[in-house]
């Protein structure tokens, strides 16, 4: 995987997968503090502790159409790589947070990538869940700019018209991509 | 905070969309799913669901549905994508790169006939 943004989506997936009913989505850049912090907090089915040690194992799995799971094993040796690390912490009922975090110039560190393609293929694959997008970038004096996207608004002023119809995915493709670009104009990535 | 271009604006979408989905005779609904597991998104499934959202965009595509799916066992043949239309049996293709994406909306979602080259055996 090429992009911090395709691992969110993946871990995201994980998410959908255990039943979750809200995934929240962070992502933190800071300049300052040389941090870059990604997270996924679900209410989902959760996990015991036993099965939360062995989904760090690149061939644990619970599904049943191959033999390896890779996601989060793939996403920790990410951040690991630059510095960083992956921590988990779940509970049977309650739900899952996964968190990775990152030096921001460490020359290893995967690119963050398309952030708001990921958000923007979220939100419109699995309708039924309530989404909420949290992207805030600090520069190097410390200056905080957030965007923050809760669809649940979106959602009941849409009733019944699908996210897929032409005029509500340009809507919400310029929302997210405007939305992105006004935190730092000049963002390399 | 930025977040919401502005909800009036976003009943106004609504409003249109709705009318412009009246004005068509429906012509059946038509589902696409992109298989999104790691196996997927590793193979390029998001540049897959990219192009296909684009195409809805470009051609103005009324009454698609658009989701995915998570690995389907067939890991290999990445990235996987699906196509339903109306009560027709679902057309699995293998190997659907943004390209590829194109070409299946345009000849088997709009065209109505399938793209037999990258159609998967199953």
């Amino acid at each position: 995987m090429r992009e911090i943004a395709l691992h969110l989506m993946d871990i995201a997936e994980n998410s959908v997968a255990a039943e979750s009913r809200t995934i929240r989505m962070d992502v933190v850049e800071d300049l300052k503090a040389d941090l870059l912090k990604v997270c996924i907090v679900d209410d989902g089915r959760g996990m015991d502790e036993e099965t939360a040690k062995r989904v760090l194992d690149p061939f644990y799995t619970t599904r049943t159409t191959r033999k390896v799971g890779l996601g989060i094993p793939l996403l920790k040796s990410a951040a690991e790589m630059s510095d960083g690390g992956l921590t988990l912490a779940s509970e049977p009922g309650k739900g899952t947070r996964v968190e990775a975090t990152f030096r921001h110039s460490h020359i290893d560190r995967m690119p963050l990538g398309d952030v708001g393609m990921t958000m923007l293929t979220l939100l419109i694959s699995y309708p039924h869940i309530h989404w909420t997008f949290n992207y805030q970038f600090a520069d190097k004096q410390g200056r905080l700019n957030e965007f923050v996207l809760d669809d649940e608004e979106i959602k009941s002023a849409l009733g019944d018209v699908s996210l897929t119809e032409p005029d509500v995915l340009r809507f919400l493709r310029g929302m997210i991509e405007e939305g992105i670009a006004a935190l730092a104009p000049q963002t390399e990535f | 905070m930025p977040a919401i271009k502005s909800l009036e604006e976003l009943k106004r979408v609504r409003e249109e969309a709705l009318a412009k989905k009246q004005m068509k005779a429906a012509p059946g609904h038509i589902q696409v799913i992109v298989a999104m597991g790691t196996c997927g998104i590793a193979a390029g499934a998001r540049d897959t669901m990219k192009s296909v959202l684009n195409y809805i965009e470009a051609e103005n595509l009324s009454g698609v549905t658009v989701t995915q799916t998570g690995c389907i066992g067939m890991c290999e043949q990445e990235p996987i994508m699906q196509v339903i239309v109306g009560d027709q049996p679902k057309v699995t293709y293998g190997k659907v790169n943004a390209e590829v994406a194109a070409q299946i909306m345009k000849q088997h979602v709009q065209g109505g006939l399938p793209l037999k080259d990258h159609v998967l055996p199953i």
